[in-house]
């Protein structure tokens, strides 16, 4: 039977070092997508998320098992994720509409699209990017704390409890926060919403 | 159950989160109220939608540098450590001490000056500037007729 994240953390804390590894193994995808959809950049998200890993490990020796590791977890990466989205407000580039169309900017990979090659149905393709772009746009335009709060709820999906300590508010200001979240998403997404509606 | 109540638990409902007793009350009202029905209805497509957004996977990399960046952290050290003796500290405290007594044996003493071979200047008896041989060499100021006058004396009008 797999051990618990609290008793992963409790062996790395009497020094096993490979139940640090299993803990790696377990959070690095969660943790990497979750810092990407905050930041926006695949290598920044990368590099906060080894931050994560790097706090945890440090602060193994006083690791008190008070609250789910998720939370303790998530509640780093989000403290770092909020750090730095502030930091590189002002710093991010909008992308141009000129830009050239890519095979996926979600990859991080820049390439230059041969859609002829690579996807037969270039109409289908180009309308799933476009979707996929308006997605990202509306999630990207909300405030910083209401898209944690989407992800976290979304993506991690983790409960009211969790994620209110998370994001240091009560529960019912987190149940607000989500709800104003996910009324300027369905606006922001309305086009596609009364699509979905449609099917 | 009004709608403005319903707010802050649409969410709870749409992803199934709701207390059982929550739960029917909130069906009690959407069946009376075309408004929140339609609010559920899209709040049910947006978290559709997101789910489009692909996953991305960690590159290769990242495990090799959390692992280096996490061997490349110092072994943490408890309190009670720092009074354990360590060779190195011992090391140097040992070579501190020999060279501490190394510098202390090596400086000579200062050599000890007898009474005798002190010069006394009984100072009643010299004129210490009539004395002084460069004053005695301007006891007759310079003469304008001075052949050898400084080119950058200023002669008076």
């Amino acid at each position: 039977m797999a051990r618990s994240d609290v008793q992963l953390m409790l062996d790395v804390k009497a020094g096993d070092e490979q139940s640090f590894a299993l803990l790696l193994h377990r959070y690095r995808s969660p943790l990497v997508n979750f810092l990407y959809r905050m930041v926006r950049n695949r290598e920044q998200a990368e590099d906060l998320a080894q931050e994560v890993f790097l706090r945890v490990y440090r602060a193994r020796a006083d690791y008190v098992p008070s609250a789910k590791f998720t939370t303790w977890l998530f509640r780093i990466a989000t403290n770092l994720a909020l750090n730095s989205v502030r930091d590189n407000r002002y710093q991010r580039m909008e992308i141009s509409l000129d830009a050239p169309v890519t095979v996926d900017a979600e990859d991080g990979d820049e390439k230059a699209l041969d859609v002829a090659e690579k996807h037969p149905n270039i109409e289908q393709h180009l309308i799933e990017e476009t979707r996929r772009k308006m997605i990202r746009h509306a999630i990207e335009k909300l405030p910083e704390k209401q898209r944690a709060a989407v992800l976290l709820h979304k993506y991690q999906e983790l409960d009211y409890g969790e994620i209110s300590k998370i994001l240091d508010c009560s529960e019912s200001a987190l149940k607000s926060l989500l709800f104003r979240a996910y009324e300027t998403l369905r606006v922001e997404l309305a086009p596609l919403v009364a699509q979905q509606g449609r099917q | 159950m009004n709608c403005r109540r319903m707010e802050n638990k649409i969410l709870g409902y749409v992803d199934g989160r709701l207390k059982e007793s929550e739960r029917l009350e909130m069906e009690k009202h959407l069946a009376t109220c075309a408004a929140c029905r339609l609010r559920v209805n899209e709040f049910r497509a947006v978290t559709v939608l997101l789910d489009e957004l692909p996953v991305i996977a960690p590159s290769s990399a990242f495990d090799i540098r959390v692992h280096a960046r996490v061997a490349a952290e110092p072994a943490k050290q408890s309190w009670w450590a720092w009074f354990t003796p360590s060779p190195r500290v011992a090391l140097a405290a040992s070579m501190l001490v020999l060279a501490m007594v190394w510098v202390g044996v090596r400086t000579p003493e200062h050599p000890a000056i007898a009474e005798q071979d002190l010069p006394v200047v009984n100072s009643g008896d010299y004129d210490v500037i009539s004395s002084f041989a460069p004053l005695a060499d301007l006891s007759q100021a310079p003469s304008d007729d001075d052949d050898n006058v400084d080119a950058n004396t200023v002669r008076p009008m």
